[in-house]
């Protein structure tokens, strides 16, 4: 029994009673094979359509999610998919929430731009699967061939005797069919699709959300729950040395103070220790911390100051490092150049923050674990809830809420331990662990720190003959491994090496960085410093060269062609197949083509705006922002358009791909003019959205217009859409803050570079 | 003791008097609809009505608003059709949706005082207001749109 399918009354439901077949299992892993996409990923996928849809008497279709709501849309887009093969009406559809479990489900890890791209097709399997049984039971019923039959508009018909029978009053009957083999599917002509690529459906969580109904993690409740707020080691990889929580017990409300262990180095997802307050309610558990008399080993990163860290990583950013991708002769070509351009980038370190902080419930009774979490990954969360609390894995079970943002933060379930701990150490009563959002900047995954450093030789006509590109920064691996000083072929893949420029010489080295602060993804990750670099840097040679940066970029970009991305040293390339997904400078074009029309390139600027450009390739998709900026008369800049130009290949969801391209511009804002994490002495010196700041309505751009490149052949490949629309923003807004003043911005945030 | 009107229904608390209004709606009356974003008054997550203006709960002590009437957005209409709840769902304005209780709240107070609010007015009001997920420029969409009852 799917445990979270039995809302009211299923009855004959396709789902209910489902076993766990191996059939979804992707067929015939080679050994040896490099597998990619859904199948290079943890537990794969399933395509069973026992597993994601249950239909009930009264004609309910209750569809199951495996991917994690967090903003992008999925609880919406997936279903869809689901409901255009099964030909349902999509005002009886509803949506549930599969718990973490991805030996049924497949994988759940919900990042890396990947739930529709890896699950398109094995949800529309699983939609054609089920309204094939549901058709193979109305003409078993009506002694007709199945071929006579076929589904529409929420019920099965048949033409020549004009009968038809809803879906509710076959879904007994079709539970009892046999699962048709995924081979035999005739799966629909896109050219009648009703939800897939149109804008007919509405976000599905609205009216819970309009009205403060929808359900976070923070937001869960159960019968005598307590609450706890955990005060962890201010420097990372420190300790408890001894504390008192005398005080702490004295404040009304406060029922247990218990001391969490530090944990090993690297510590992947473990929580960081500290001692944590059990309180009656929040603020009482908030109050109690505050009490807290605790003495610190601040250990090896009470050394970590982001000034200092800053000197170092430019300091390894201007001598050799590992060279991660060479072609032709750098030295030679750079030495003969007519003209030598470098320059160097830093961005810095930045937090997820969203905006509900990490929060979970966790329950033990009867052996058996529950939580309640706003995760990413709840099959990780499972698994390490587990292990961290000794019980066996099918005892832990975890529920997912919706997630009040994620951005990779949700991806690492240290929290959810917490609670679990807590709950522990009250044998086993529920207890809810709220982070504070000064603990969510203080004891973050935090976007790395990097050094970007660019040299070009350009020939006599200012085209580059020559480019060395150094990347500097603390790689994310740090937590999983000890000590590594090398970015990971993910992150330089991220932008960096499958750079697709026909420049004859090419290097690019990687010198080593040391962390000494938890390294954790931010939506888009490494492609945020990359792209920033790279792109700011071909509107630097554009004007070296004297050139529009337009049309620089656009030759620098070259012809139409495709690139095999192992060709250019991304052995990674998004975990996706090179031959399936290899790098097409045709589509990279067309959106910096389509961002520039957008916005209008080339039209005469008043004095004080002007206009900026970038493309970058992330995801597996092509994006291009085309940003206007106005200066006011102190310097502050203010937006008054942007227009950002995706190729994600075939669509879903459009207005969801609109709203996460007008977020990403939203977000690429945020983390160009004002967002920055530091650190002092070990700690970091932003608290609160005082210090770390964030674009707020009147600060946002006043106008996004999104492009979505036309991509009508269904079977082409997806791309992603939650992250590649940040990394080209800040680069634009960069080049447009030059063309608008002359400045050249190299280092992020902007904040107070150009007020006077 | 403090009494409050919550959602037209009398509440007493005898707790902590400092507890913030935010704590006492979430944890002991279980209105989890007010969000807990920042706990400083500057994400605007929290934001509920009280007499009638829009205020952050997280920094409003119970104890100071003793007989006061609250409106969280659980109380904003009877049936979620409030013009700003209709053009909130109309735009889609909504990704994650946690900051969006608190963005309605606040909007609906602006609306109430200025039917017909501009750019300029917008801005001033809705600035307090936190969107991690970037959806202002629904956001501004929708507030007109609810100016005009809702409905496009």
């Amino acid at each position: 029994m799917i445990a979270n399918l039995s809302r009211r009354g299923l009855l004959g439901g396709i789902a209910a009673g489902g076993l766990v077949l191996g059939i979804g299992l992707p067929a015939a892993r080679g050994q040896q094979q490099q597998r990619f996409g859904a199948d290079g990923m943890p537990n794969g996928w399933r395509d069973d359509p026992r597993l994601f849809v249950a239909i009930a008497e009264d004609g309910i279709v209750t569809i199951t999610c495996h991917r994690q709501e967090m903003g992008q849309g999925v609880r919406t887009s997936i279903p869809m998919v689901i409901a255009e093969e099964l030909e349902a009406d999509w005002s009886k559809v509803r949506v549930t929430q599969a718990p973490g479990d991805e030996a049924r489900f497949g994988n759940q890890d919900t990042d890396g731009s990947r739930s529709l791209r890896h699950f398109f097709t094995p949800m529309r399997h699983a939609g054609a699967a089920a309204r094939t049984m549901l058709e193979a039971a109305a003409a078993k019923q009506w002694g007709v061939p199945a071929e006579e039959v076929r589904a529409a508009n929420h019920a099965v018909l048949h033409e020549k005797s004009g009968r038809s029978l809803g879906f509710g009053a076959l879904a007994r009957a079709a539970a009892e069919m046999p699962v048709p083999d995924r081979t035999t599917l005739r799966l629909k002509d896109p050219a009648s699709f009703r939800l897939i690529g149109k804008d007919t459906v509405g976000l599905l969580d609205n009216h819970d959300i309009t009205t403060g109904r929808a359900g976070y993690g923070i937001d869960a409740r159960v019968e005598g729950m307590l609450h706890a707020v955990v005060a962890r080691p201010p420097v990372f990889g420190g300790k408890v040395t001894s504390f008192d929580a005398a005080e702490a017990l004295a404040v009304p409300g406060v029922v247990k103070v218990v001391a969490i262990d530090a944990p090993a180095i690297p510590s992947e997802f473990q929580p960081l220790g500290g001692i944590a307050v059990i309180a009656r309610n929040t603020w009482a558990a908030m109050q109690g911390r505050d009490k807290l008399k605790i003495t610190w080993d601040d250990g090896p990163h009470a050394v970590y100051s982001s000034d200092t860290y800053r000197a170092q990583l430019q300091e390894a950013a201007r001598k050799p490092g590992k060279v991660v991708r060479s072609a032709g002769d750098v030295d030679r070509a750079l030495a003969g150049a007519a003209k030598r351009v470098e320059a160097e980038y830093y961005i810095p370190h930045l937090a997820q923050t969203p905006l509900e902080p990490p929060a979970a419930l966790v329950r033990i009774r009867d052996g058996q674990c529950e939580a309640w979490a706003c995760t990413q990954a709840p099959q990780a969360t499972r698994t390490r809830l587990a292990q961290r609390l000794k019980l066996p894995e099918d005892k832990v079970t975890v529920h997912v809420t919706l997630l009040g943002g994620g951005f990779g933060r949700k991806s690492k379930p240290d929290f959810v331990l917490e609670a679990g701990l807590c709950s522990q150490a009250m044998d086993g009563a529920p207890v809810k662990l709220t982070w504070t959002r000064e603990d969510d900047l203080h004891h973050g995954f935090y976007h790395t720190v990097s050094v970007e450093r660019l040299e070009a030789g350009l020939d006599a006509d200012g085209k580059p003959v020559a480019w060395l590109h150094r990347s500097v920064a603390p790689t994310i691996g740090s937590i999983f491994a000890p000590d590594p000083k090398h970015e990971l072929p993910l992150e330089l893949g991220m932008g960096m090496v499958n750079l697709p420029f026909p420049i004859p010489n090419i290097r690019m080295e990687n010198p080593e960085a040391v962390a000494h602060a938890r390294i954790g993804w931010f939506r888009s990750v490494s492609n945020i410093p990359h792209a920033f670099a790279i792109q700011s840097f071909v509107a630097e040679l554009a004007h070296a060269a004297g050139r529009d940066p337009k049309d620089y970029l656009l030759e620098l970009i070259g012809p139409p062609r495709l690139y095999d991305p192992t060709d250019l040293g991304d052995v990674w390339n998004h975990g996706e197949d090179p031959k399936r997904y290899p790098i097409d400078t045709g589509r990279l074009r067309r959106v910096v083509e389509a961002a520039a029309e957008g916005i209008g390139w080339g039209r005469a600027m008043p004095q004080g705006s002007g206009l900026g450009l970038a493309g970058h390739y992330s995801f597996v998709s092509y994006v291009a922002a085309a940003v206007e900026v106005k200066m006011g008369s102190r310097g502050e800049i203010s937006f008054p358009r942007v227009d950002i130009a995706i190729d994600c290949g075939p669509q879903v969801n459009p207005e969801r791909i609109r709203s996460q391209m007008e977020g990403a511009v939203v977000m690429g804002t945020g983390l160009a003019l004002s967002a920055e994490v530091s650190f002092k002495d070990g700690r970091v010196q932003q608290n609160n959205f005082d210090a770390y700041e964030l674009t707020r309505i009147d600060s946002a751009p006043r106008e996004i217009r999104v492009h979505l490149l036309p991509s009508r052949d269904y079977s082409q490949p997806l791309g992603g859409v939650g992250e590649p629309g940040v990394p080209p923003v800040a680069p634009a807004i960069a080049n447009a803050v030059f063309a608008a003043t002359g400045k050249r911005i190299r280092q992020l945030p902007i904040r107070d570079q150009l007020t006077t | 003791m403090t009494t409050l009107i919550v959602n037209g229904t009398e509440r007493r608390f005898d707790g902590d008097p400092d507890m913030p209004l935010l704590w006492f709606l979430r944890d002991e009356l279980g209105l989890t609809g007010t969000k807990f974003g920042c706990g400083q008054a500057l994400c605007g997550a929290c934001t509920v009505h009280v007499d009638g203006s829009a205020v952050r709960a997280c920094q409003t002590p119970v104890s100071a608003i003793d007989g006061a009437k609250v409106t969280t957005i659980e109380g904003l209409s009877p049936d979620g059709e409030h013009p700003v709840q209709v053009a909130w769902r109309a735009l889609n304005v909504s990704q994650c949706g946690y900051c969006q209780t608190g963005q309605i709240m606040q909007a609906a107070s602006l609306l109430k005082d200025i039917p017909d609010p501009s750019d300029d007015d917008i801005d001033t009001a809705m600035s307090g207001n936190l969107c991690r997920c970037g959806t202002y420029p629904r956001i501004r969409a929708a507030i007109k749109q609810a100016a005009k009852g809702g409905r496009p």
